[in-house]
């Protein structure tokens, strides 16, 4: 049997790319909640821990969180239903990892035919971003995520404990009644699109910025009055959309089935060590996916405004020398304001040979480096040497497009964190009103709009 | 008398749930960026940064001295007699050059029992005993650490001596007496606040 080596090892990476894409934010996330959240209550956050002196903002408290959570004793209750139980956090983390893999993080890459060559390829080779490339993308992440309730539910009933049991359940009605408006959020963004793949999806909102799906999905807008539909259908269905997606992650006003002041912690009381941390990451990874997904359906996915695939494969060099002589003058304010920290009173008050006095120096370092990278990476961009080659601008591209991707999922999670630092939770009867008499109907008025917007729509791009 | 509860009829806008929201997303936005580009939080980051304390706080004891170095303190025990955690022992003695008023020959106060009332400094005559220490961090991981005796506090204040655990085994004789040196510690002593 001929087996498909390279194929194989391309799809290999790109798992691990985009395990390590949600993965690497979570720790990000983690340390953003705290920080945000003592910023927005006028604390400092966390600020103590710190390797060699350098404390990182707090940064450091989430690896020796990490340390804490692998330490720790794994306690399993004597009561628990122990099948489920165990398969519960695994469920709840490998769900939010699989429905990433339909999310695309850029234009597809052609790898030229001189790569190829280095294993006996012929011709170049057309990589797609995306780890699979399924038709009904959007429903797989409809029908997937909405098994990321399961987690919380085996959760809750195997503790075998009234306040997971409880916990377990609020999710699962919460679920229910959450979906729907999800689901017919999507079905408004599929008549918009006329495709269910994420990757066309991403495609058709490449270009100038009303393209995104906020906007109705509009190819040119022109003055037409009637744009204001498609703004309204694309707003609409982003605001539940992105409502459900709360409900869904259990964050803040929708963390019913975790509310501490009722149920202890919910679902996942009974947890402890590392499977406490499987659902602490999860949740996290539900953000970042949550905001991935959010992002390709409603903010051109991996699209930077104005700058499509073929714009930065044309002006790659154009693009170095931007980014690097602007990354210059922004590195040196950086490092200017780290090396003007140093008289704060802070380290004034510390002893002289305290570790910590090391900091301001550091990252006056660290700051000072990346001002020259920037300078080297705008020298390149001027020389010419990349946009020349013909893997170059292939790999500008997908940097670009993966960093423009990062950004707006970063986007999201900070506002999914700003908004629970913001709104208190909700009680369990407003959350049913909101969902079913709210929602709901919001929802099918919106599907409803958008069958009339996908008519006219056609009458203004013709115009 | 029943007070009505105040209430208001929500406007439209305001069902509207979102101009809500948003309004409330504005004022943590500001919270956070000021904090985050001012710096200027009301936070004392405790054991590096300390807040000076008021003139008027009551901390640790500590004995005054007369010119010649000796305690102002005649051991009259009225500090011991009005003492309501019963804290103080005093142990007066004479002293042979001095036979007019009698002294301390040793000065306990129990920190562990004491509620840092302050009568004891009302109740002295001699203005022998007093709080303005300005010491807050009065800990030990023995009993025995937390009694202060007169060797220790005798003009004792912020920074001038080590924690009585401490000192008491730096300072050769200085501890009350039956202390046992060789009782288990949780850290080793070097003099540092344990930080
Ligand atoms: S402060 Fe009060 S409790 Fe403490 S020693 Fe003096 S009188 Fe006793
Ligand atoms: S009241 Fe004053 S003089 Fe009298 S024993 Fe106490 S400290 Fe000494």
């Amino acid at each position: 049997m001929d087996i498909p080596w390279v194929e194989l090892i391309v799809a290999l990476l790109k798992c691990v790319f985009s395990l390590a894409f949600v993965m690497q934010v979570v720790p990000i996330l983690i340390w953003a909640e705290r920080k945000v959240s003592a910023y927005i209550q006028d604390r400092t956050g966390p600020n103590r821990a710190h390797i060699g002196g350098i404390r990182a903002a707090g940064l450091v408290h989430t690896l020796v969180d990490v340390v804490k959570l692998i330490v720790k004793e794994d306690i399993i209750p004597s009561h628990v239903e122990k099948r489920y139980w165990f398969a519960a956090p695994v469920v709840a983390m490998s769900v939010a990892l699989t429905t990433f893999t339909v999310v695309p993080w850029g234009d597809a890459l052609t790898l030229p035919a001189s790569v190829t060559a280095l294993w006996g390829g012929e011709g170049p080779l057309s990589v797609p971003l995306q780890v699979a490339q399924i038709n009904g993308g959007m429903l797989f992440i409809l029908a997937i995520g909405s098994l990321g309730v399961y987690g919380v539910m085996l959760a809750g009933w195997a503790s075998n404990n009234k306040f997971s049991l409880l916990g377990g359940l609020r999710a699962s009605a919460q679920m229910v009644s959450y979906e729907l408006a999800m689901g017919l959020a999507v079905v408004t963004m599929f008549m918009l699109y006329g495709t269910a793949r994420l990757d066309e999806i991403a495609a058709q909102q490449a270009g100038p910025i009303w393209n995104w799906g906020v906007f109705g999905v509009l190819d040119n807008p022109g003055l037409d009055p009637l744009v204001l539909v498609g703004w309204i259908v694309g707003g609409l269905a982003f605001l539940l959309f992105w409502t459900s997606v709360f409900a869904e992650t259990n964050r803040m006003p929708f963390d019913l089935p975790e509310g501490e002041a009722e149920l202890v912690a919910g679902y996942h009381i009974e947890y402890s060590s590392l499977r406490f941390a499987l659902f602490f990451m999860a949740e996290y990874a539900h953000m970042v996916v949550g905001s991935a997904v959010t992002a390709t359906l409603f903010f051109g996915g991996y699209n930077i405004p104005f700058l499509d695939g073929q714009a930065i494969r044309e002006n790659t060099d154009i693009i170095l020398a931007v980014l690097g002589f602007g990354g210059v003058p922004a590195s040196i304010v950086f490092a200017v304001i780290a090396w003007r920290r140093r008289n704060r009173p802070f380290y004034k008050a510390l002893p002289a040979d305290d570790i910590r006095h090391r900091e301001p120096r550091f990252w006056l370092a660290v700051w000072s480096l990346s001002a020259l990278a920037a300078l080297g990476l705008g020298v390149v961009g001027l020389s010419g040497l990349v946009g020349g080659t013909a893997l170059g601008p292939e790999l500008v591209a997908f940097a670009l497009q993966t960093g423009s991707l990062f950004l707006k999922v970063l986007f999201g999670t900070f506002f999914m964190i700003w908004i629970r630092w913001t709104i208190p939770r909700f009680r369990y009867d407003q959350l049913m009103d909101l969902g079913w008499r709210t929602m709901l109907p919001v929802a099918i008025g919106t599907v409803m709009l958008a069958g009339v917007w996908v008519i006219v729509r056609e009458a203004v791009q013709a115009a | 008398m029943t007070v009505p509860a105040l209430r208001h009829e929500r406007t439209f806008v305001e069902r509207l749930y979102l101009p809500e929201i948003v309004k409330g997303l504005y004022i943590t936005l500001r919270h956070a960026l000021k904090n985050l580009f001012e710096q200027d939080l009301p936070t004392i980051e405790y054991p590096d940064v300390r807040k000076p304390m008021p003139e008027r706080y009551k901390g640790a004891h500590r004995l005054t001295t007369r010119p010649d170095g000796k305690v102002k303190c005649v051991a009259c025990m009225c500090c011991a007699q009005v003492c309501p955690a019963k804290c103080i022992t005093i142990q007066a003695g004479e002293d042979p050059n001095d036979p007019i008023e009698k002294y301390p020959v040793e000065f306990q106060i129990d920190m562990l029992r004491c509620i840092y009332c302050g009568y004891c400094v009302e109740a002295c005559p001699k203005d022998a005993i007093r709080m303005d220490t300005g010491i807050y961090e009065i800990n030990a991981f023995t009993r025995q650490d937390m009694v202060h005796n007169k060797a220790y506090m005798t003009d004792l204040m912020d920074g001038h001596k080590p924690l009585a655990e401490t000192f008491y085994r730096q300072q050769a004789g200085s501890a009350p007496k039956g202390y046992d040196t060789d009782e288990q510690r949780v850290l080793p002593v070097d003099g540092s606040r344990g930080l």
